[in-house]
């Protein structure tokens, strides 16, 4: 893994050239062609992508946000009716959604849901993908055979999975309550009781989350020197001193990362509940993303600007976190 | 290699070790050896299980879905039925098309892109690197209703080349990143020696660069496939008409409030779930330390 710091970089006026160049005053045209001269390849290299992003990525992002302040639904946006194109009639309402999205129940409460369900996915797939790896960075018989093992529910697409999933939790039928049944245990209502529903969904994703964790921390494990642990051992520290004083901040830099990039995924988990739950019963499930998909594409009629706003909110919210990131990345030293 | 002892041994430890230096790294009482394999047993138990029920219900007949006997009337009549009865065909065929256009793409331009940033200073970097990482964060909630919009009218709704462009902008930015991770553990002297050798910046990247990088290629290339192989909610918004679908919508058909074909799902997704877990039986040594790499300075 190398690493990028000491790297001087651009300085951050510079960096607005890619997209208006020399808007800069002062800043004279020999110098912006002696700029383009040197730059063009690195900037053609980057084009497609930037292009990409720009029309596919940013062309949304900027309507998303005009359309979260409007009225904007189902029944008044354009449309094509055979030959007929019947003109947009949406009018602009300011921050009105914003502020019924706020002052609503509704959204605190599927954000105190997303939240649980972000923190409580993290900390049980880290958790387990961390013990598993431990047991399993050391001389054992059958090593190869426990990580195939381990690691098959990240080859299985996550759709197929959840579909999987949904037939050993059928009430009635499915495998579980069965077994359950052998043991003289009622049937649980696994995808029917509030309760239960949300401790599958959450069973579902660390199933799915563990073996990422279990892999990074497999290779965070092997980063870490021997001679750290031959050290601890002739000054006498035994297993758990080792695991507490070497281990965990050795994986300190991955286990950060890892930490936050499956929170973000997991924030932002669309398959899981929506094909597990479609976010039920009632909206017990449902996290924001769900929510503001359902608002768009489930309800009737469609509320486009609603959807919009919670989208916006949750990008927001995602920013946060984001910025947080970048900060203690930058007391790491990385800099770019 | 180094192993790493956990506090697993301690129960196992006779009163009398007690007096004894601590257990070393290599070592292990045989109580211990026994608890560390009875629990791997019983995690690979719950990580293999549903994959393997999934496989053993799809060989049932379609009425028997529910039954706990491992196969007890064996037939492939769910594959028969799948493959030939229902659209099924049609959707494989749809979504190897995206998934396939997605991956070339992809992979092309997250090349270029990680290339640049991994080797070159220029204006513009540090905010296309903040863009990147930004875009990665995005929830379909925000561009799911302008896309939708924006893919209406470009006419591409129910087109599977509006869903390549969707993906694109999935996979492209999280490729990019490993991309330039890969890229800098290659030594800048190659590229040096390329440029004295008279190759201007894209003939080295082309003719030295990406011949070295070809598992990085590789496992970018698996993400993007996974990307569009897997993906749900781009999938269930713009494709309509059963005859449009890519596999994760269609499979959904078959089991919704109205009906519950388990058979035809079981089997269907087996066909899809075996080439993907294939392939990821050959990218994932490098797909780990391809995504650590990206993902420790993302």
């Amino acid at each position: 893994m190398a690493v990028e710091t000491g790297r001087s970089v651009a300085k951050a006026a510079d960096a607005e050239g890619i997209r208006g160049r020399g808007h800069r005053p002062g800043k004279k045209p020999g110098r912006l062609r002696r700029t383009f001269a040197t730059h063009w390849y690195a900037w053609a290299m980057v084009a497609p992508v930037v292009t990409v992003i720009g029309v596919i990525v940013g062309y949304p992002l900027v309507r998303g946000m005009y359309l979260s302040t409007t009225n904007a639904n189902e029944a008044n946006v354009e449309r094509h009716i055979g030959v007929n194109d019947i003109p947009a009639t949406y009018e602009s309402v300011g921050l009105d959604n914003y502020r019924a999205i706020l002052s609503d129940g509704v959204f605190w409460d599927r954000l105190t849901w997303t939240v649980v369900w972000t923190v409580s996915c993290v900390a049980l797939s880290f958790a387990l993908g961390l013990a598993l790896a431990t047991m399993l960075n050391r001389k054992l018989a059958g090593r190869s055979f426990y990580r195939m093992a381990l690691i098959l529910p990240w080859a299985v697409p996550a759709f197929v999975s959840v579909f999987t999933w949904r037939l050993l939790f059928n009430e009635k039928k499915g495998l579980l309550n069965k077994l359950l049944a052998g043991g003289g245990i009622d049937a649980v209502p696994w995808l029917n009781d509030p309760t239960w529903a949300k401790i599958s969904v959450i069973t579902v994703n660390v199933w799915l989350g563990v073996p990422f964790m279990l892999v990074a921390m497999l290779g965070g494990l092997q980063s870490i020197p021997g001679e750290l642990y031959e050290a601890a051992e002739m000054d006498g520290a035994n297993a758990w001193q080792r695991f507490r004083h070497i281990t965990l901040p050795g994986l300190r830099t991955v286990a950060s990362t890892v930490i936050l990039i499956s929170g973000i995924w997991t924030f932002n988990m669309f398959p899981v509940i929506f094909l597990l739950t479609r976010g039920g019963p009632g909206d017990a499930t449902e996290i924001l993303v769900t929510y503001a998909y359902r608002l768009s594409f489930v309800v009737s009629p469609r509320d486009f600007a609603g959807s919009a706003a919670w989208g916006v909110l949750i990008l927001a919210l995602l920013s946060i976190i984001a910025v947080a990131y970048r900060r203690a990345l930058r007391k790491q030293g990385e800099v770019w | 290699m180094t192993t790493v002892e956990t506090k697993e041994t301690t129960p196992a430890e006779p009163a009398s070790a007690k007096k004894r230096r601590p257990r070393g790294r290599e070592e292990r009482g045989p109580l211990a050896s026994v608890a560390l394999h009875v629990t791997l047993l019983l995690a690979s138990a719950v990580a293999v299980l549903p994959p393997l029920w999934l496989l053993v219900t799809s060989f049932k007949p379609q009425s028997e879905a529910f039954s706990t006997d491992l196969v007890k009337d064996f037939t492939f009549g769910n594959y028969d039925h799948v493959l030939n009865d229902t659209e099924f065909p049609n959707w494989l065929l749809n979504s190897l098309f995206v998934v396939g256009l997605t991956t070339v793409i992809g992979v092309f331009i997250s090349a270029t892109t990680g290339y640049a940033v991994s080797r070159f200073k220029f204006p513009g970097m540090r905010p296309l690197m903040w863009l990147l990482l930004i875009t990665q964060m995005f929830p379909v909630a925000v561009l799911i209703v302008p896309l939708y919009n924006l893919l209406a009218s470009l006419g591409l709704l129910n087109q599977p080349v509006g869903l390549v462009v969707t993906y694109l902008t999935i996979a492209v930015p999280f490729c990019a990143w490993m991309m330039k991770g890969y890229f800098d553990t290659i030594p800048v002297e190659i590229d040096e020696a390329g440029r004295v050798d008279g190759l201007n910046p894209f003939g080295t990247f082309w003719r030295l660069i990406v011949p070295l990088a070809k598992p990085g290629l590789a496992v970018t290339g698996f993400y993007s496939f996974i990307t569009g192989w897997a993906e749900v909610a781009y999938a269930s918004a713009f494709m309509t008409g059963e005859e449009n679908l890519t596999l994760a919508g269609g499979l959904q058909t078959f089991v919704n409030q109205y009906t519950s074909d388990w058979g035809s799902l079981t089997a269907s997704a087996v066909i899809v779930a075996v080439p993907a877990a294939v392939i990821f039986g050959f990218a994932q040594r490098h797909l780990v330390s391809g995504l650590t790499a990206g993902a420790t300075k993302s």
